[in-house]
């Protein structure tokens, strides 16, 4: 009998904490959602914002100019890295351990870490100033560990049959890696790509003092731009435009929803192609 | 020719592995030199154990922040770390597996919500809350602790289910056959078995609660002093930061600099314990 009251009361603690869970998640996108919809009007994705109008087309328009610049320095880099780590070094040497350890360390690190560093190197000492370039690079030192990682599991999990076929053929190394590999590869990345994405569009701490706030679209790089999330900030910390900014947050989670799910269907993809 | 390509590319993907390398570097010179310097003009011990922050008169403690962070995160462990473990363990040995295809998506969509929003939510759902049924402002450390607790439920869930699910099903099936009920198998066996990476999902979350700044900072209230009440304002480090750069200048502007490095070596301890229980989750 005490048996099961003990084995009742673990399963009907770990039912409340799930539905504590989902319920949090319910009110928190309902609450947005409902408060922030019926103020998703025409004047708001008005072409130019003014204190009249927050129109929140220019900060989308920044959202997407930082998203590409900082993906064309984040991917490269990272994809090279993935396939360095997977297909050229040798398993456990110096090298490859201090570039793991490097990469977690860079992975853990806060994003108003990197907004000060950002400042202090590529506002300050770099001389960029606060602009597109400065924030994008920020956010490119910061989604590197995310992209990399992604990569990396990517191309393991291509089978080595492929690569062996390959040289077989006599394929040379270069030709294997981007011929045969990398393609087999290609929905993992892209999953990783896209989950890279969402953090570049939902950051705030790591923009405010590289790209800085300017309201308006960024037309060259040294240009300072305020992204989406930045906006809803400035917005939020004004006070005097409730409404927009929940309409605003309401633009910020369907971006948000729709990269999550894309980057799930990549990722189904990779796992229905192994199969 | 084909040699020359080759080793050209080689020696390109070495550089792109070298970028971490480089980052990581670039990072810890940059911000130790920005902030070093500061604090040694202050005095380490003041600048650590120092209780007041006034830029106006060149007093920079930062003991209230130090200790604001360490409450914030411990709150936000209150709320978040049993939850989001037991959600963990329903997802992994509970739910029927639609339940689970429809609870997972949810999880990575909460993951993927922007601070700012959070942030936004907080402001006008639990700090309201707050102020309506304990009175004053409502922002407050019991509303960041909320808050945090609620944001960091999904790094918490998924790190663990994984722990949970890496494990072995021999163990569960014999604590069955030795006579345990689900609950007893799933509790004393499984649990018990991927404690490591538990341990490892429970310190990750942490270390996501010292680094947030955006949404802290909005419903904490920001009081630069040792709070005293749960209903009291609190300012991280981390709001430290984001609160005061915009307008600060030299040994103020170092100050917060030094801040940043103080956070920097915190999230680095943070980072290093969360790497040994991982090494040992999976050994």
């Amino acid at each position: 009998m005490m048996k099961h009251f003990k084995s009742l009361l673990a399963r009907s603690t770990v039912y409340l904490a799930s539905a504590f869970t989902a319920v949090m998640l319910l009110i928190i996108v309902a609450s947005i959602l409902f408060k922030g919809i019926p103020y998703l009007t025409p004047s708001l994705f008005a072409w130019k914002y003014d204190s009249v109008n927050v129109s929140l087309t220019p900060a989308l328009i920044n959202t997407l100019s930082m998203t590409l610049l900082s993906l064309l320095a984040a991917v490269p880099a990272g994809i090279g890295a993935a396939i360095y780590l997977t297909e050229y070094a040798r398993r456990g040497s110096l090298f490859v351990k201090v570039v793991q350890i490097t990469a977690e360390t860079l992975a853990g690190i806060p994003s108003i870490v990197f907004g000060l560093f950002g400042m202090l190197f590529f506002v300050t000492f770099c001389h960029m100033g606060i602009s597109l370039l400065a924030g994008a690079l920020t956010l490119a030192m910061m989604i590197l560990p995310l992209i990399m990682r992604t990569a990396e599991e990517a191309l393991r999990s291509v089978p080595d049959s492929y690569r062996e076929a390959s040289f077989g053929l006599g394929a040379g190394h270069l030709r294997t890696v981007f011929c045969v590999v990398l393609p087999a590869a290609v929905p993992g990345i892209l999953a990783g790509v896209i989950l890279g994405v969402g953090r570049i569009v939902g950051e705030t701490a790591a923009l405010i003092y590289t790209a800085g706030t300017v309201a308006e679209a960024a037309f060259s790089l040294s240009d300072s731009a305020r992204t989406l999330a930045v906006h809803m900030y400035v917005l939020s910390s004004e006070g005097l435009y409730m409404h927009q900014t929940y309409a605003t947050a309401v633009v910020l989670l369907i971006i948000v929803a729709g990269i999550n799910s894309l980057s799930y269907w990549a990722a189904r993809r990779l796992s229905n192609g192994k199969v | 020719m084909i040699n020359v390509r080759e080793e050209s590319a080689r020696w390109l993907f070495i550089a792109a592995a070298a970028a971490s390398v480089i980052a990581v570097v670039l990072i810890c010179v940059f911000l130790f030199a920005g902030g070093v310097p500061g604090m040694l003009k202050i005095g380490i011990r003041d600048f650590l154990s120092g209780t007041r922050w006034r830029p106006g008169s060149s007093i920079y403690g930062i003991l209230p922040m130090i200790l604001g962070s360490l409450y914030v995160t411990a709150g936000a462990l209150i709320i978040g770390a049993p939850a989001g473990l037991l959600t963990a363990v329903y997802l992994s040995r509970f739910a029927s597996p639609r339940t689970e295809r429809i609870f997972r998506p949810f999880i990575s969509l909460l993951a993927g919500i922007p601070s700012v929003v959070y942030g936004f939510w907080g402001l006008t759902a639990i700090v309201l809350l707050i102020r309506r049924y304990f009175g004053g402002s409502g922002s407050s450390l019991l509303a960041a602790s909320i808050l945090l607790g609620i944001m960091i439920l999904p790094t918490i869930v998924s790190v663990s289910e994984a722990a949970l699910n890496a494990v072995p099903e021999s163990y569960y099936e014999g604590a069955l056959a030795l006579g345990a009920t689900h609950e007893r198998a799933v509790f004393s066996v499984v649990l018990r078995a991927a404690r490591s990476g538990v341990t490892a999902a429970i310190i990750l979350g942490i270390g996501r609660a010292v680094g947030e700044a955006m949404a802290v900072m909005m419903v904490a209230g920001n009081r630069a002093v040792i709070p005293t009440s749960l209903f009291r304002g609190v300012r991280t480090l981390t709001s430290n930061i984001v609160i005061e750069m915009g307008y600060a200048a030299d040994l103020h502007r170092e100050a917060l600099i030094a801040t940043g490095v103080v956070l920097f070596v915190f999230v680095l301890i943070i980072n290093l314990l969360f790497c040994l229980f991982k090494r040992k989750a999976h050994a």
